[in-house]
């Protein structure tokens, strides 16, 4: 990690307090270790001590793999400061490690120096043989380079509960609550919100409700009372701007989206979906809220759920499915139907690692082109992506607001690392949002199936119920204007026309693009979708050494900002970071004829800042001989 | 009987009284002269005027097939969809527009191959839906391979030397996803047929009704067999809810259960005796209706009519309970949705 994170080596008085900009920690242990748990406790006390933040959780696609291996680590990664905060940082500066297995996964991304705190009860020889560790790293001096803190976290946490009502084995559960608590003293965080919600969350039983409490608060008191940290830090505040504001995931962000844009419209929601990771929460979150008049419907598979929600959409309803990679290939022949159909829908791809069940729970940006062209015949349908977590609100928002003024499907592209990573959001005010609506249709004596609005190209959207205006719609091409079955060759070549000139209009929504840095110069970096962080942030840096790089990121993917030609030709050089092998580069080159540069990562995790920063040096200063 | 068809609202002007040809589009009908399809066409644009719900409550939706044009005949609202997929088309529209009354046509390829997923999957859900599977036991519109229906060693232009697939039963399919409506009837017998159509109509919960159909073009006279005027009383059985299993020009014959297996037992007509089974739509249990499901030519007669017309509760119905319940526990306020749950959220100023 380049910029310095101000947790100084140098230990001054323990009592005393230092500030620091920020900082970045992971907890790793066992999937049964209750990582996720802890790393959201720490993220919500976090964003309620007023920092900014970006978390990325990681977690193993086995429900419970075997105990103390490598496959069953789970880890949770939490970025935060006073200033803007935009990913979920490259390196920690803290690391937990509950097991042997834990501290061989995650070791080599520690900041060197960085605080390294282990449950030395885990270190058995049984522990260490599942990690396939041949020798005890806590004895054979390769963690010199770290500042170890070794904790008896378990026999501690045992310690805090005795007298409780609990097996071993059970009081040993709490020992994550422990280590919290020792986090929350190493970063003068209060304890009285998780405190609370260990209250609420396990209200059903007292003896783990004090247990957890309990463990928390020893483990708080532990960092103090021993001096085990020679520090210990604040950070300030954000400046953020003036509201109220939560964290937010990207799943909760694209649901929430959904039913502000069913309030926003006076339309109501059908959401039909088949689970699948790591786009299944948008259901479930979904599924919550049936008082807004949402509809959800677990599919038999992902080709009835999007063909519900056309069918719902038929019916006047904003119908929506959500999927992932390999549901987007199921439902594309439904995605041309619902093109020819010329009818509103939103069809949300959070994408996971592929091909086929790849990495699915890691996240990846190479469903791009399958988006964008994955379909048979002429299909042009308007591609968005949501850049952030909280961006996915408004950019579900946006695609549900185009597809129902022009009568087309829509995909949205987001991730697994948006899904599951987070961020505070400023929670808009209802002005803030934008209201639209069904377009008004002609009288019945007038009606066309496919008369189209002079200005948006758009069909007029009208369902059964409606006396007057009976008509028949399908998948078979369609006779301009009136919409019966025709093979006439000048009509279809029409129509293909048509349609796409309809996905092309919708260019006139694209707010004009917003250039990081100065308009003109060396070399800018061009990305799209969830990687606008580590591209903002590592283009700032570089910025800042004065390099001559701008940036700009693409929300609107089909069709392309309008200003887009116009910019690339202001640059000597375009670089386009993604993680995939390749895929808006080559529409940039295709399109725009310019000799666009790829940076491509495909791990299965969010591009680095440092890794990107890297490139852009290598271009202005090299000439790019690495890439 | 419970009746899902939706009255006109009081006080709203009464709706002219329509007419079969009220139904009928000004689309030319494009299927090969002689074909089964025109008949069931015509049966149901006569049945429509009967049901009292106006034009535009009526939606027809198809997948892929020659059966599949229907939609494009009915001067209805329509959708003609994709291959197999026309159940998901319809459960959508039909759980958001309750009120309308939806018509899924398909056929052997299109419900019971490609789309046979979807087929269980809307009648185990109970959506009110009246699905009506043209069975031709062949695939028409693809000029004549073998269907999931074609009988094994049929011989067509995908199967030279004969199938060698299994066929499958539709109406066995129908009852094992527990369908709450399940029915058969053939193209040339428009009597039984408009009944049988009626009845799915007036049916709340998913309809299937098979229908037997002839291809005049790729597999003529498939049901001759069934169809065949001469031996129509000899070679299928006219189920009646309540009434002993009987048939024959004499009314001599008859079905009774040996073991666990049914027999014809032939009698002195008038005169049954008093073991024979008796038809009972409404049976909680499936087994009497799989039992006739699974009889057939040349051993017994073929069963027509109702198997089987029970009641549980419709996908639509509960959803709406759902929506309705929820409304009343909570009101629909945006603000409070966006903040999320108590304490979850912090002010900066
Ligand atoms: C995805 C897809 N696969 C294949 C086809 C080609 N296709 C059209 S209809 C049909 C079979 C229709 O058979 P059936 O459902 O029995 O209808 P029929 O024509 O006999 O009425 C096939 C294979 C298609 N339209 N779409
Ligand atoms: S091919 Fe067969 S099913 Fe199709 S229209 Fe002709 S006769 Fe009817
Ligand atoms: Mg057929």
């Amino acid at each position: 990690m380049s910029d310095a994170t101000k947790m100084p080596e140098s230990s001054k008085k323990p009592d005393k307090l230092q500030e620091i900009e920020e900082a970045t920690i992971r907890f790793a242990g066992d999937s049964g270790d209750g990582i996720q748990l802890t790393g959201m406790q720490f993220t919500r006390t976090t964003a309620i001590a007023g920092n900014d933040l970006s978390t990325l959780p990681d977690y193993p696609a086995e429900i419970r793999a075997p105990a103390g291996t490598l496959p069953g680590i789970s880890g949770f990664q939490i970025h935060f400061g006073g200033g803007d905060i935009l990913t979920p940082g490259d390196a920690p500066d803290v690391l937990v490690a509950m097991n042997p297995a834990a501290l061989k996964g995650n070791l080599k991304d520690l900041k060197p120096g960085g605080f390294l705190i282990v449950n030395t009860d885990s270190f058995t020889p049984q522990n260490l043989a599942k990690a396939a560790c041949a020798a005890d790293p806590l004895k054979d001096g390769s963690l010199s380079g770290y500042r170890v803190l070794r904790v008896e976290l378990s026999r501690l946490t045992g310690l805090a509960l005795q007298g409780l009502d609990l097996t071993k084995v059970q009081a040993e559960r709490s020992k994550n609550f422990f280590a919290l608590g020792m986090m929350y003293w190493l970063f003068d965080r209060p304890l009285d919100p998780t405190l609370r919600w260990i209250a609420e969350k396990f209200k059903k039983s007292a003896v783990l409700v004090e247990a957890n409490q309990r463990a928390l608060k020893a483990g708080n008191a532990y960092a103090e009372t021993t001096e085990i940290f020679n520090a210990h830090y604040t950070v300030k505040k954000a400046a953020l701007s003036p509201g109220i504001y939560r964290n937010i995931t990207g799943n909760e962000a694209a649901a929430l989206g959904m039913v502000a844009a069913s309030v926003l419209s006076g339309i109501e929601l059908w959401y039909g979906s088949y689970p699948i990771t790591p786009a299944s929460d948008v259901l479930h979150e979904l599924s919550k809220h049936k008082n807004f008049g949402v509809r959800t419907f677990q599919a038999e598979d992902e080709i009835a759920a999007i063909g519900s929600a056309i069918g719902a959409s038929f019916g006047g309803k904003l119908g929506a499915t959500g999927t992932s990679g390999p549901g987007l290939a199921l439902k594309s022949e439904a995605i041309g139907y619902a093109v020819m159909l010329e009818l509103p829908l939103v069809i949300l791809d959070v994408q996971r690692s592929g091909p086929s069940t790849g990495m699915p729970t890691k996240t990846e940006q190479a469903d791009l082109l399958q988006a964008l062209y994955g379909r048979h015949g002429e299909c042009p349908v308007p591609v968005l992506a949501s850049a952030t977590p909280a961006d996915c609100f408004g950019m579900v928002l946006e695609a549900f607001r185009i597809a129902v003024k022009y009568m087309t499907p829509v995909v949205l592209l987001s991730d697994g690392y948006l899904a599951n990573g987070s961020e505070p959001w400023r929670i808009p005010g209802m002005g803030e949002l934008p209201r639209f609506s069904r377009p008004p249709i002609p009288s019945a004596d007038r009606f066309k199936p496919y008369a189209r609005d002079s200005e948006t190209l758009a069909r007029p959207w009208v369902s059964p119920g409606n006396a007057g205006y009976e008509h028949r719609i399908g998948g078979i091409e369609k006779a301009d204007v009136t919409g019966n079955v025709s093979y006439d060759p000048d009509n279809h070549e029409r129509m293909t026309r048509l349609r796409a000139a309809k996905v092309a209009q919708v260019a006139r929504e694209i707010p004009k693009s917003q250039i990081q840095g100065p308009s003109s110069g060396k070399l800018l970096v061009v990305g799209w979708g969830s990687t606008y962080g580590s591209i903002t942030q590592a283009v700032r840096r570089c910025q800042a050494q004065g390099l001559s790089v701008s940036s700009l990121h693409l929300r609107y993917l089909n069709p392309l900002p309008p200003d887009l030609g116009e910019i690339l030709g202001c640059f000597e050089r375009v670089l386009v970071p993604e993680i995939n092998l390749g895929q808006l580069v080559k529409m940039i080159r295709s399109r725009y004829l310019v000799d666009a540069k790829g940076f491509n990562c495909v791990r299965g995790q969010p591009l680095k800042a440092a890794d990107v920063e890297e490139a852009v040096e290598d271009i202005l200063n090299n000439g790019g001989a690495r890439g | 009987m419970a009746e899902t068809i939706p009255s006109t609202p009081a006080g709203a002007p009464a709706k002219p009284v329509l007419a079969r040809k009220d139904f009928v589009s000004d689309q030319m009908v494009r299927w090969c002269p002689g074909c089964g399809d025109y008949a069931i066409l015509a049966t149901v644009q006569k049945l429509l005027p009967s049901l009292g719900l106006s034009r535009e409550n009526h939606v027809f939706i198809s997948g892929i097939g020659c059966s599949s044009r229907f939609p494009y005949y009915m001067n209805t609202f329509g959708m003609h969809t994709i291959h197999g997929r026309a159940p998901t088309f319809a459960t959508g529209l039909k759980a958001s527009r309750p009120e309308l009354m939806v018509w899924v046509v398909t056929g052997d390829g299109d419900g019971l191959s490609i789309g046979g997923n979807h087929l269980i999957h809307a009648l185990r859900r109970n959506v009110d839906l009246k699905i009506l599977l043209f069975n031709n036991k062949i695939y028409g519109l693809t000029k004549g391979q073998t269907s999931p229906t074609s009988e094994v060693g049929k011989k067509t232009k995908s199967t030279p030397f004969g199938s060698v697939d299994y066929p499958i039963n539709p109406l066995s399919l129908a009852l094992a996803a527990e369908a709450t409506f399940v029915a058969r009837a053939i193209d040339t017998d428009l009597a039984s047929l408009g009944h049988v159509l009626e009845r799915a109509a007036r049916h709340k919960g998913s309809s299937f009704v098979e229908i037997l159909q002839n291809c005049i073009v790729f597999n003529d006279g498939a049901w001759a067999d069934v169809s065949e005027k001469s031996t129509r009383e000899e070679h299928n059985l006219f189920l009646e809810h309540g009434k002993p299993m009987i048939f024959g020009k004499d009314k001599n014959k008859g079905l009774r259960l040996k073991g666990l297996d049914p027999e014809i037992v032939e009698f002195d007509s008038g005169k049954p005796p008093a073991d024979l089974l008796v038809h009972d739509e409404k049976a909680p249990s499936t087994a009497l209706a799989h039992l006739l499901a699974n009889i057939g030519r040349p051993d017994f007669p073929v069963p027509q009519g109702v198997f089987r017309a029970v009641e549980r509760p419709t996908l639509e119905d509960l959803i709406e309970g759902q929506v309705a319940a929820a409304r009343q526990a909570r009101p629909a306020d945006l603000t409070a949705l966006l903040r999320g749950a108590e304490g979850e959220t912090w002010v900066v100023s």
